[in-house]
């Protein structure tokens, strides 16, 4: 796995294609940094010239600003935006959805301006032009999977079809639960929800999403989200049902046929 | 005799339009207590939005059966009310079908179609009074709507059934007299109404006139008062869903609105320069009342149709949290309304020692939000719930430092660490160095 920081590569008198944002997640949790491995295989993969910015990065303040915090949100995004604007970073990746909708959405108004993709609309791009090549009759051939709707995806930034795309090269045979699209139920970690013991309710929100997604039969459950992965891995152990389904990153599916 | 008829209208027409106008009054400076913010951009999209929306009643479709009954009772009440202006202009001038004479054929043809359209607002009014009251839809169930609230949408159904079984009658009365009196114009046959004619045939001369002239004057007060009456009900959205749609956001709806005043705080405590002239009051961080809100965030509480879709697609709600979007809106209604009948009676207003936060919304509400969406993209109208309630966990976090433990350690983390968990910032890049 090469993994090239922003700043060696500019040391190297090199400028990278595109700066893969990492995010706290993918860069602490333990299930997420599997994926921000399979990430990092693909892009290995298919020679794209990317960079990461290491230790340099840190949190986009999206959860603070979501629980209420302005001044913490702006004081990160402001530190944030002067070490892209510094790098002269145009173009960002990110396999977190609240990553992406920050970076894209609410760092244009605090001065930083960049070209930003989610890994799924990546992935799909690299399938449509041939990089990643996709085999008939993978491994997933007629297996079903179901994929979560990561909300800051979906209705945030209306981005529903790459993720389906890119499951349906796996040639799988994609099961939609009841809730989809426009009416995806969340999984209930956004909105800083991650940082907290739920409000008092019949129920956490995760296990009604993770009886949901395992009432459609489908034996993965493809999702696109750090938070929606550490949600859906929680709800499909609460309904002790690991043995049988697994919860997998769109990245890590493309990485394991492609046998990276 | 004819005199005082067309005074009596003149009457009635003068005290509905004083109680319109008076309320107009009211509802537009309780809006008015919002925060004042431009909105002048992208003019051709907005009035898209309205038109489909609004007007076109899009996002409305998205479940048929309710859509297609409420879209009768909206063609209904938008055509029906051509009608209206002829009996206006009969009550005032003392005429009778003044437009009759000058349309010719036309005039049954358009009789006939309102009357489908009655028909059609009575079979809709009925099946709603069946949803709400006997088949029971669980979002019209909710607690929020107990009391006036749901008075208040069956009493709308049953005055619209009343109104309409009003015209029916009166169209059928008339069309026995025109066989009996010159006064009545001919109208034609008018397919709906002839139904009525058996039980009204054997009724004496005078007593089908009286008859005629009741249900004229009932249908045409009903209208007036209506009128009045929806100032106070949820049916205000009838009106006000056309420019709640023209002002809704049109940023992508993960996008949370900045708060420039931070941004100039922020960049001074950096060095960084500041192009921007403070602004002369500093106000509130976040709200904690309704005058913190924008008058768009007002506005959308008086265009709210109560309808719960937002409620019923809310991920903390269907999970059983005390959190309703539906909720939130009608606290803010009722927080203007209770400011604003104060401020009319002289008394304190906004300084009733009441808030929004505390007193109508609770923050075990607001804290149980996931900012997913969904009753934005939900609302048939483009309310957006969420803000609301984002402004408000602004003012617990940043007035009150008042957020929840967790996130408070949360903030801490991200200040002291850069992520919002304790690790430590120089093992952000160790995930490269572990396995391959
Ligand atoms: S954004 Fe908040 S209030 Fe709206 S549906 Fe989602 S959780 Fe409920
Ligand atoms: S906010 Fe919109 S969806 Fe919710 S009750 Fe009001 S009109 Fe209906």
């Amino acid at each position: 796995m090469n993994v090239p920081t922003i700043a060696d590569l500019i040391a190297k008198g090199e400028t990278p294609e595109i700066l893969f944002w990492v995010g706290c997640a993918g860069s602490f949790d333990d299930r997420a940094k599997r994926v921000t491995k399979a990430f990092v295989k693909i892009l290995n993969a298919v020679g794209t010239k990317f960079a990461v910015l290491g230790n340099e990065e840190t949190c986009t303040g999206d959860p603070a600003r979501r629980a209420g915090n302005e001044f913490l949100f702006q004081m990160q995004a402001m530190n944030n935006i002067s070490i892209l604007n510094g790098y002269n970073v145009k173009k960002i990746v990110t396999a977190c959805p609240h990553c992406f909708n920050t970076l894209k959405n609410e760092y244009p108004e605090l001065g930083g301006n960049y070209e930003v993709i989610h890994h799924s609309t990546f992935i799909n791009q690299l399938i449509n032009d041939g990089k990643i090549k996709m085999t008939e009759g993978g491994s997933f051939k007629g297996k079903k999977i179901t994929y979560h709707d990561s909300c800051y995806l979906g209705r945030a930034n209306n981005i529903y079809e790459a993720p389906r795309e890119v499951l349906e090269s796996l040639d799988a045979d994609l099961v939609e639960m009841k809730r989809c699209r426009t009416t995806g139920l969340c999984c209930g970690a956004g909105g800083a929800q991650m940082f907290k013991e739920p409000e008092k309710g019949d129920k956490d929100i995760n296990i009604e999403r993770a009886e949901e997604a395992l009432a459609t039969g489908a034996t993965t459950i493809a999702v696109a989200c750090p938070f929606c992965m550490t949600m859906m891995s929680d709800g499909v152990k609460n309904k002790e049902k690991e043995g049988q389904v697994n919860v997998k990153d769109l990245a890590e599916l493309i990485a394991e046929t492609q046998g990276l | 005799m004819a005199y005082l008829q067309q005074v009596l209208f003149l009457i009635v027409l003068a005290i509905a339009g004083y109680f319109i106008r008076k309320r107009v009054i009211r509802i537009k400076s309780n809006i008015l207590l919002g925060k004042a913010s431009v909105i002048n951009d992208h003019k051709g999209d907005r009035l898209k939005n309205m038109m489909l929306v609004a007007f076109g009643q899009k996002k409305m479709f998205k479940r048929v059966v309710p859509a297609t009954l409420h879209f009768f009772i909206y063609a209904g009440f938008l055509i029906i009310n051509l009608e209206v202006l002829e009996f206006i202009i009969d009550g005032l001038a003392g005429t009778h079908r003044i437009f009759a004479p000058y349309i010719g054929g036309l005039y049954n043809v358009l009789m006939n179609f309102f009357e489908f359209l009655a028909i059609a607002v009575l079979f809709s009014c009925f099946a709603f009074l069946i949803r709400r009251n006997i088949t029971k839809v669980p979002r019209l169930q909710s607690p929020e709507l107990n009391g006036w609230p749901r008075l208040d949408g069956n009493l709308i159904l049953s005055i619209e059934i009343i109104l309409m079984f009003a015209i029916l009658t009166m169209n059928a009365s008339d069309q026995i007299l025109q066989t009996r009196s010159e006064h009545y114009t001919a109208t034609g046959s008018l397919f709906f109404s002839s139904f009525l004619i058996p039980l009204l045939q054997n009724i004496s001369t005078p007593s089908l006139e009286f008859i005629e002239r009741f249900m004229w004057w009932f249908h045409i007060i009903g209208i007036l008062g209506f009128s009045v009456y929806i100032t106070y009900s949820k049916h205000l959205h009838i009106f006000l869903a056309f420019p709640n749609t023209f002002y809704a956001r049109l940023e992508p709806k993960g996008q949370i609105v900045n708060m420039p005043v931070v941004t100039r705080e922020v960049k001074s405590m950096l060095g960084l320069p500041t192009t921007e002239v403070p602004a002369g009051e500093p106000g509130r961080f976040g709200a904690k009342d309704i005058n913190d809100l924008t008058w768009t965030n007002l506005m959308a509480a008086y265009s709210c149709t109560e309808c719960g879709r937002c409620t019923s697609e809310c991920p903390a709600n269907i999970t059983g949290k005390k959190l309703s979007p539906r909720k939130i809106m009608m606290d803010v209604r009722d927080r203007m309304e209770d400011v604003g009948k104060s401020l009319e009676k002289g008394g304190a207003g906004l300084n009733d020692g009441k808030s929004l936060l505390g007193d109508y919304t609770t923050k075990e509400e607001i804290n149980a939000c996931t900012s997913c969406n969904a009753c934005v993209e939900a609302c048939p109208v483009m309310i957006n719930p969420l803000e609301i309630i984002l402004e408000m966990r602004r003012y617990v976090s940043m007035e009150e430092s008042g957020a929840p433990a967790q996130w408070n350690s949360m903030f801490q983390n991200i200040e002291t660490s850069f992520a919002p968990w304790k690790f430590s910032p120089s093992d952000r890049f160790n995930w490269s160095k572990e396995d391959k």
